[in-house]
């Protein structure tokens, strides 16, 4: 098979042409979509939504799926955040903040693998709960409080930048958190192209039961996989609190399906055994990207939601319908 | 003689109280291709995965290349070099040919990581070892039935295997591929390698092995070489008793009017000008190979994939067969080839599995389900199939593959068709229950049904079918009346297109 071949038949060449020609769509309506502080802002808005996708493309790779990482996410942000107020000698210790988060995170990613393999549950049923055990939790013993003025070091966080542009009176700047997502995504891609444990998650998701007999602990490897999203659930909350400057109890839960929705968009298989990481941070991107430009073409929010879904049902349909030609093809 | 490669003595294996196998003791040498048969639940499944470490035997010996495991582990097993291919292969439909290859050797590295470059290679290796011609980066889930075995072979010699262990390998392929595939076990007899084949065909048993193990009931009852036997002691060490071979299903047509008339049905790249009848009290055959046409032509007279030219007449009728509600309005039921993915709905009961067909008829004017009718509907066809099911609220996937298929044949019988259209109907069925299968055919034809029966497997044809339709490339090539041919005949005629 040719070069281009291959190409075409692979789902990211599709997700570029889709954003290109997007662009170019949303650009001749509104010129100020090809601004670079149109771009920093998309790009901002990639960050956290970026961070969450890795995790879940994981999760849905290996055939599970998760609910629970956005209640994660908050609960270890607040704890976390309020701990460093109530601890103002830390305050300054950014490293102490991320590493306390990310710590939460995966103990309680940890707790969701342990009552999956223990139990043998169904992940949909047992994050679905764990979301609300650790949602109710967190606003019943730890506190509804808002975070108003976080701690020193998520404030310099949020004010530090990579890059800066000035656009008439609006400063636009490039957040440095996009290191974070850049890095987890060289780490998570290393992961699932080069590690055993990666191709184990595709192995289980492309057959759990050949997967055991060919001697992957399965019960390991989800071990692994949760915690892993608890770890960029529990970055994932400090960077998102950071940036918008408060810490939000209430916040993230009811976002899963974005998430989801962009991970899926990046062509990674609900049931599980395909999806690559470039992928889904395109789909994060073409995701952001058109919410982002329904605002920017003064469209109701409300309207993203039905733009969100009918994304997501196009995009199974046009990998559906792909792959039943595929098929047919090997039939002749 | 030579040491054995491995020696079983007297292994007992119980599960919750049932005894799975008593004192079974089983010895392979090298270079020695050995049949296991048995019907299903005669212990076969737990004899395997007693080798291969899965399960732990309950008492009895394991000696392999001369060294006693107390207690052998997978891990143990695959060291000694015995591999299992399963009978669905155990391969990853999502990953390419090369990773599902190397996927083995990679995992029991040293090390967290997995070499691309390492995948690549030994991928080529293990292809030219049985000289598959395959694009080793194309994934295994565009692959044809016949090759991902063969990948799943290659896999298995790429572990220094000693022993390769095929679970009911042919029971998904045609004849030709069954032919390749004997083609390469006699190679890796030649290349030293044993082979344990397990499979209920009783041809293949002959053709393919020196020596063969029968277990019945969890009881070893034969041990010898194949020769010793014949096709008729074989089938009694099976089953424990005499099948019945009563003659070969002969209907004469006088007078009566076509259930069902064909005429130049045709579809683009599937059959091309298909013409036929189908009178009542027949069964007629339909043989060829996969590919042939022939499983198209059932989809398309049950309106699955309806034809793009031609006619099909009910009785009198014409009918334009575009779905399968239009099949089934006019009387054609459709019992698929592959009764695990199509034909049964295998988590749910056994009941909710007979009625699935016919519950509009079952329920009231308000919609709601007649559970009595239903009940009886259920208990009806269990005793007329004779259906072995503790309670008929079990999930149909607790069966044995001959109770399950009687299953699938119950629910399209309690549609009343006047046309039974069936495709490999006693795949994966022991022969016990393929008799009793035949029996429930010959008497539904007996009772004026028109069936259709599409087989792989000659003897099914050429005993059971009171006329015989041969496809080749699309095309009806020839026609021939029950007697006509004997097995060998037509297995000489498929294999010969």
């Amino acid at each position: 098979m040719g070069f281009s071949q291959r190409l075409f038949r692979k789902h990211e060449f599709y997700l570029v042409l889709t954003i290109a020609i997007l662009s170019v769509i949303i650009g001749l309506i509104n010129n100020a979509f090809f601004t670079v502080g149109n771009l920093f802002s998309l790009i901002r808005s990639c960050i956290v939504t970026g961070i969450f996708a890795l995790g879940v493309h994981m999760v849905i790779v290996s055939g599970d799926i998760d609910v629970s990482f956005m209640a994660i996410a908050t609960f270890s942000m607040y704890v976390t955040g309020r701990f460093l107020i109530n601890n103002p000698q830390y305050a300054d210790n950014l490293f102490l903040a991320f590493a306390m988060s990310a710590v939460i995170g995966m103990c309680l990613g940890a707790l969701n693998a342990w009552f999956i393999s223990t139990f043998k549950l169904p992940t949909f049923v047992v994050t679905l709960g764990t979301q609300n055990v650790y949602r109710g939790f967190l606003l019943a013993f730890i506190g509804t409080r808002l975070i108003t003025t976080l701690p020193k070091c998520m404030l310099d966080l949020s004010r530090s930048n990579l890059v800066s542009v000035r656009q008439g009176r609006i400063l636009y700047s490039l957040p440095n958190t996009i290191w974070f997502l850049v890095v987890l995504t060289i780490i998570t891609w290393l992961i699932m192209r080069y590690t055993k444990l990666g191709r184990g998650i595709y192995a289980i998701g492309g057959d759990p039961v050949a997967a055991e007999r060919v001697g992957f602990n399965i019960a390991r490897i989800r071990l692994f996989m949760y915690t892993y999203v608890g770890f960029l659930a529990g970055i994932a909350g400090i960077i998102h609190a950071s940036m918008i400057r408060i810490g939000n109890p209430f916040d993230l839960v009811g976002q899963e399906l974005n998430v989801i929705a962009a991970v899926i968009l990046g062509g990674t298989k609900i049931t599980g055994g395909e999806g690559s990481v470039l992928g889904t941070l395109l789909g994060v991107f073409l995701l952001t990207m058109i919410t982002n430009s329904l605002i920017l073409m003064g469209i109701s929010s409300y309207w993203q939601r039905v733009a969100i879904g009918l994304i997501l049902i196009a995009s199974i349909a046009v990998t559906t319908y792909r792959e039943r030609r595929g098929v047919t093809k090997a039939y002749a | 003689m030579s040491q054995p490669l491995i020696s079983l003595s007297k292994i007992n294996k119980a599960f919750a109280g049932v005894r799975a196998l008593q004192d079974v003791s089983l010895e392979i040498y090298p270079k020695e291709v050995r049949c296991l048969a048995g019907e299903n639940g005669s212990g076969k499944s737990t004899l395997i995965k007693i080798i291969a470490g899965v399960y732990a035997r309950d008492s009895g010996s394991i000696v392999i290349n001369g060294k006693t495991y107390e207690r052998l582990t997978p891990m143990d097993s695959i060291r000694e070099g015995i591999q299992i291919i399963y009978q669905d292969f155990s391969l990853f439909p999502n990953l390419t040919v090369a990773e599902n290859i190397a996927m083995n050797y990679q995992l029991a590295k040293e090390g967290p990581l997995v070499n691309w470059r390492e995948i690549r290679e030994l991928a080529q290796r293990a292809v030219k070892l049985i000289d598959l011609d395959i694009d080793i980066y194309e994934k295994v889930g565009n692959l044809s039935v016949a090759e991902k075995q063969l990948v799943a072979i290659a896999r298995a010699l790429l572990y220094d295997a000693k022993l390769i262990i095929m679970d009911e390998p042919t029971t998904s392929l045609t004849n030709r591929e069954v032919q390749t595939l004997f083609g390469i076990i006699n190679d890796l007899r030649a290349k030293g390698i044993s082979i344990l084949f397990v499979s209920h065909k009783l041809n293949e048993v002959f053709q393919i092995s020196d020596t063969i193990t029968i277990l019945r009931n969890g009881r070893k009852v034969f041990d010898g070489a194949v020769a010793e036997l014949d096709r008729e002691s074989l089938e009694y060490y099976m089953t424990g008793r005499h099948i019945d071979k009563s003659d070969i299903y002969v209907k004469k047509i006088e007078g009566e009017k076509p259930l069902l008339t064909v005429e130049n049905l045709s579809a683009e790249g599937r059959f091309k000008n298909i013409s036929f009848s189908l009178y009542p009290g027949e069964i007629l055959g339909i043989a060829g190979l996969l590919g042939s046409g022939r499983n198209e032509l059932a989809h398309a007279l049950f309106g699955l994939r309806p034809a793009d030219s031609g006619t099909i007449r009910i009785g009198e009728e014409q009918v334009v067969m575009d779905s399968v509600q239009t099949a089934m309005r006019h009387g054609i039921a459709f019992v698929p080839e592959d009764r695990l993915t199509q034909g049964l709905l295998l988590e749910q009961t056994i009941a909710n599995n007979i009625n699935i067909c016919t519950i509009d008829q079952l329920t009231d004017s308000r919609g709601w389900i007649d559970e009595e009718r239903a009940a009886e509907q259920v208990e009806q066809w269990i005793g007329q199939l004779k259906i072995q099911v503790a309670s008929p609220e079990n999930p149909a996937k607790s069966l044995s593959g001959g109770n399950q298929q009687r299953i699938v044949i119950a629910k399209w019988l309690a549609t009343k068709p006047k046309v039974l259209i069936l495709s490999g109907p006693t795949v994966g069925v022991d022969v016990g229950s393929k008799e009793a299968i035949h029996k429930i055919l010959r008497d539904l034809a007996r009772s004026g049904m028109g069936i259709i029966l599409i087989s792989d497997d000659i003897p099914e044809i050429t005993a059971n079918c009171s006329r015989i339709l041969l496809m080749r490339s699309g095309e009806i090539v020839a026609e021939y009346q029950a007697g006509q041919l004997s097995e060998d005949e037509l297995s000489d005629i498929l294999l010969a297109s």
